[in-house]
């Protein structure tokens, strides 16, 4: 059961992501579609919200314990605040490395239930790969954020923490 | 009213310093930069905690020097806030001081989501931030 206000948020956000993968797109120079630029522009975008996202969101929270405890916090609250789910599944080799499973991804699930526009998914998944690796990022965290999808709208993101 | 406020980055460096008129700016300066050793202190995962680790209001950083008080509070985004007040200032409770950091660390916030703010830049913004500290040591008299 979802109220007018929760459904008219989950379709501005969703809508307006889309609009910002075609306007990134549609701006594009010479050679940027081909050489990445493209999905590094709305990574960094991604970015930019994660870091702001995230100073809001930890605003009332306790001090978190250790990098366990934050990647929960990802997949469980901020995920939730963002894409009104948890992540599905969280794995860890306890060596820095984090794969977090959602297997409907809010971003996707309009897309395609299966390969259909397999070829594009990347495209709509390095807003929220910035996404993570922001908020990370201002909680102390450096990593890389990377995104795979065999069969929409499932996805995996994994993150690789960077020692400094 | 005789109250300073700084807000310190990660790396502690200052985002933004704010001495009342009547305090010297550079013993301000001083007593932030000796307090943030405190603060650290006091974050490390030590196990023998000096506060109450879960919570972001460090409280009294370390005892009274030159009728000065000093209070921490460190967010999770590791952004720490020090303020200074006068030990004549009695009337002050700590709550007060509380609410004081949570006005600070909810215009923090908002700083964060202006779009002309680079995390890490310090703090120019007249309306939210600077306002906000003003009517803030305007309480504190």
């Amino acid at each position: 059961w979802k109220t007018k206000q929760e459904m008219a948020d989950e379709a501005l956000f969703l809508l307006l992501h889309n609009e910002m993968v075609s306007g990134v797109y549609k701006s594009a120079e010479q050679g940027e579609v081909e050489n990445g630029r493209c999905i590094t522009k709305l990574e960094n975008m991604g970015f930019r919200v994660g870091q702001g996202l995230i100073e809001r969101f930890t605003k009332d929270t306790a001090r978190f314990k250790d990098e366990l405890d934050i990647m929960k916090f990802i997949c469980k609250d901020f995920w939730t605040t963002v894409f009104k789910k948890q992540i599905d599944n969280l794995r860890t080799n306890h060596q820095g490395i984090y794969v977090l499973q959602d297997n409907k991804f809010r971003l996707l699930t309009q897309m395609s239930a299966g390969k259909q526009y397999l070829e594009h998914a990347s495209k709509y998944l390095a807003f929220t790969c910035g996404l993570i690796r922001g908020g990370l990022s201002n909680l102390g965290i450096k990593s890389i954020v990377t995104a795979e999808v065999s069969s929409m709208p499932a996805c995996k993101f994994q993150v690789m923490i960077q020692k400094l | 009213s005789r109250a300073s406020s700084a807000v310190l980055a990660r790396d502690n460096y200052p985002l933004y310093i704010r001495s009342s008129p009547t305090e010297n700016e550079l013993k301000f300066h001083y007593m932030v930069h000796t307090s943030l050793d405190v603060v650290d202190e006091k974050i490390s995962a030590m196990g023998k905690a000096l506060v109450d680790q879960r919570e972001l209001y460090l409280g009294l950083l370390y005892p009274t020097e030159d009728h000065k008080i000093k209070y921490g509070y460190v967010t999770n985004s590791k952004v720490k806030f020090v303020m200074v007040v006068d030990s004549s200032n009695t009337a002050l409770r700590d709550n007060e001081i509380r609410s004081m950091f949570r006005k600070l660390h909810s215009s923090y916030t908002d700083v964060m989501c202006n779009p002309f703010y680079n995390p890490g830049d310090r703090i120019q913004s007249r309306r939210a931030f600077d306002s906000m500290v003003t009517s803030m040591m305007v309480q504190v008299c």
